[in-house]
């Protein structure tokens, strides 16, 4: 259960970062702490007490295994979750060589 | 060709156009744009046949199981009404689009890379579409999501990568929301398969976790769609944007991401109650209005047009947040509409970018003598979106209005009345300030678009014109089985499992 707490407070920790934050770098971080949180969250939820790796071998009886497919769904969202930041990032390198600050209080040309 | 191998082709065909443009768009000459053309050609005649496809079923369904596994266990691709209505919609706009930007894209740099990213971005609007299986349909959406961020940023000038970046992060906030609550629905259910999760959630007793859900849903899904309290990244997103973006950004990413994808999960899997409905007119409703107020004030045209985009979105919400069979019928038939004429009209605005550089209402003016074709399609665009009769905009406002009526919601139906009346006054503006009055002097040398870019124009003026017609009998199937898909609710799970079998 403890380990429920810890991804909640963890995915707090990066609402927190994107909402209040002013600099662009620290709500990256924000955003990739929350998709941490939740990653976190999804292999929790196959995870059983005492479980076993799901491989058949011969002789043995699986009685209690984790489930797998959670591992499967994270792996694809840690790739995907990369490329968001990859492109969050380049774009955030751009936006400092045209207005000289990460200050996103600074940044705001588009309003109306 | 049996009928149900084209489904895989939707994902399939623009993946692999995307594919060999990186490796020879720059070595060989006007190699991306016979490729986009083929592609985007395919495509809109693969949707146009799975309309006749699935009215032909006899289960009004079809099932490709990828690699032959059967639903629950294997992952499917489902095509019916729903699925075939949103397909076309979305590659006959791409199709256009994609000829448009032949010419409009010369004035910026790196032309195969737009058409890379723009196919990538046609491949998740479909795969999101025909999917069958949950985590599919996130992984899709943001195919779709990432590269509309890098197209946002296409131009890469200052203004452009701030509305990239807001519309990236917000984007992303969202898809967290919605994997969260798939998530939380695979440790409720066991299964990613949306007709399998659909009867093990009407098998199991109703707990906590299908109105926490929701809500995730709610938010993640209102955000990708702008709907008005997460309206806050579309007007800097959708102004910044080439135009042939913009035309698809709001033409068909918001609804494919945001309302197809929410009424998918709504009606067919968790199953719609009247919670859901109220929340969903509440937000239509309040899109309307706030939307139209806020767009009045705007100088910038394709700013005004962005704020518009909302405010038409929350009538597509509201006809389907009505829940009745004429609500829906409605709110989809505004969909279409909506997705022809605003992508229209963001086409018009990039015309007038495109040929005077500018698109500032205030510096603008007498357009109409020096680019007649744009300036006639515009207001037929512009009349088609604010509801005067003989346009398919007429209609659907209609039947919304009527819908409302008749469920007894006088007051949402008068603020879609309202609605309609300030777009009208809007548009006047538009009008005014763009094509009609003095033509200004340094304006004098300015020229009508190249004629693909006219091409486009006039054909999407045409389907403004004659939408109207979908609603006679014999067209009517094509939307009757969109609004079947939805009435049907969570009868969804044994259609999709009957279809399976065969």
């Amino acid at each position: 259960m403890s380990l429920y707490v810890l991804s909640l407070i963890l995915f707090c920790i990066g609402i927190y970062g994107v909402l209040r934050k002013r600099n662009i770098v620290k709500i990256i971080m924000g955003l990739a702490i929350m998709g941490y949180a939740v990653n976190l969250f999804f292999v929790l939820l196959g995870y059983r007490l005492h479980g076993r790796a799901p491989i058949d071998s011969a002789g043995q009886d699986i009685l209690n295994m984790v489930d797998p497919l959670p591992q499967a769904l994270v792996l694809t969202s840690i790739v995907i979750s990369l490329g968001i930041m990859a492109l969050v990032i380049s774009i955030a390198i751009r936006i400092y060589e045209k207005y000289g600050t990460f200050d996103i209080t600074k940044i705001k040309r588009l309003k109306g | 060709m049996k009928g149900v191998n084209i489904i895989p082709l939707f994902v399939i065909i623009p993946l692999l156009a995307a594919f060999l443009i990186s490796l020879l768009g720059r070595a060989v000459r006007n190699f991306s744009e016979t490729l986009i053309g083929i592609s985007s050609t395919l495509l809109l005649g693969f949707a146009l046949r799975s309309v006749m496809l699935v009215k032909h079923a006899p289960i009004k369904a079809l099932v490709y199981k990828i690699g032959g596994w059967m639903p629950p266990f294997g992952i499917c691709m489902v095509l019916d009404g729903l699925s075939s209505f949103m397909l076309v919609v979305v590659n006959l706009i791409a199709f256009f689009v994609a000829v448009y930007s032949f010419s409009y894209m010369e004035k910026y740099t790196d032309k195969p890379k737009f058409f890379i990213l723009f196919s990538l971005m046609v491949c998740g609007l479909n795969g999101l579409i025909i999917t069958g299986d949950l985590f599919n349909l996130f992984v899709f959406l943001e195919i779709a999501s990432i590269s509309s961020y890098a197209l946002v940023a296409f131009g890469t000038e200052a203004e452009e990568l701030e509305a990239s970046f807001k519309y990236a992060i917000m984007g992303t906030v969202a898809s967290i929301f919605v994997f969260l609550g798939i998530a939380f629905l695979y440790g409720f259910t066991s299964t990613l398969n949306m007709a399998d999760m659909a009867a093990v959630l009407a098998s199991k007793p109703s707990t906590w976790i299908l109105p926490f859900v929701s809500v995730l849903f709610l938010a993640g899904f209102s955000l990708k769609a702008a709907m008005v309290p997460f309206h806050g990244w579309l007007p800097d997103a959708h102004s910044s944007a080439p135009a042939s973006i913009s035309a698809m950004l709001s033409g068909v990413l918001i609804k494919t991401l945001g309302i197809y994808a929410m009424m998918r999960i709504f009606f067919n899997v968790l199953g719609i109650n009247q919670g859901h409905l109220t929340v969903l007119m509440f937000l239509g409703a309040f899109s309307i209005i706030t939307g139209a107020v806020l767009a009045f004030s705007q100088w910038d045209l394709k700013r005004l047009l962005a704020y518009s985009t909302i405010s038409q979105i929350g009538y597509v919400v509201l006809g389907l947040g009505l829940g009745t069979p004429l609500g829906i019928f409605g709110g989809l038939f505004h969909l279409f509409n909506h997705s022809v004429f605003k992508s229209l009209l963001f086409l018009n605005s990039g015309a007038v970018d495109y040929a005077s550089g500018t698109r500032d209402l205030r510096e603008t003016g007498g357009f109409s003598k020096v680019m007649p074709i744009t300036a006639r399609t515009n207001l037929i665009a512009s009349m088609a979106i604010s509801g005067i009769p003989p346009f398919g905009g007429f209609f659907s406002k209609l039947l919304i209005v009527i819908a409302c009526i008749q469920k007894g919601h006088i007051g949402y139906g008068l603020c879609a009345v309202v609605g309609s009346i300030l777009t009208l006054i809007y548009f006047m503006k538009v009008q005014k300030f763009v094509f009609l009055g003095e033509l200004k002097e340094k304006f004098k040398g300015i020229i009508e678009v190249p004629s693909v870019m006219r091409f486009s124009m006039v054909c999407l003026a045409f389907i403004c014109i004659f939408a109207g017609i979908l609603l006679l009998p014999s067209f009517r199937a094509f939307l009757d089985q969109a609004v079947n898909v939805l009435l049907n609710g969570t009868g969804y799970a044994s259609v999709v499992m009957e279809a399976a079998v065969k």
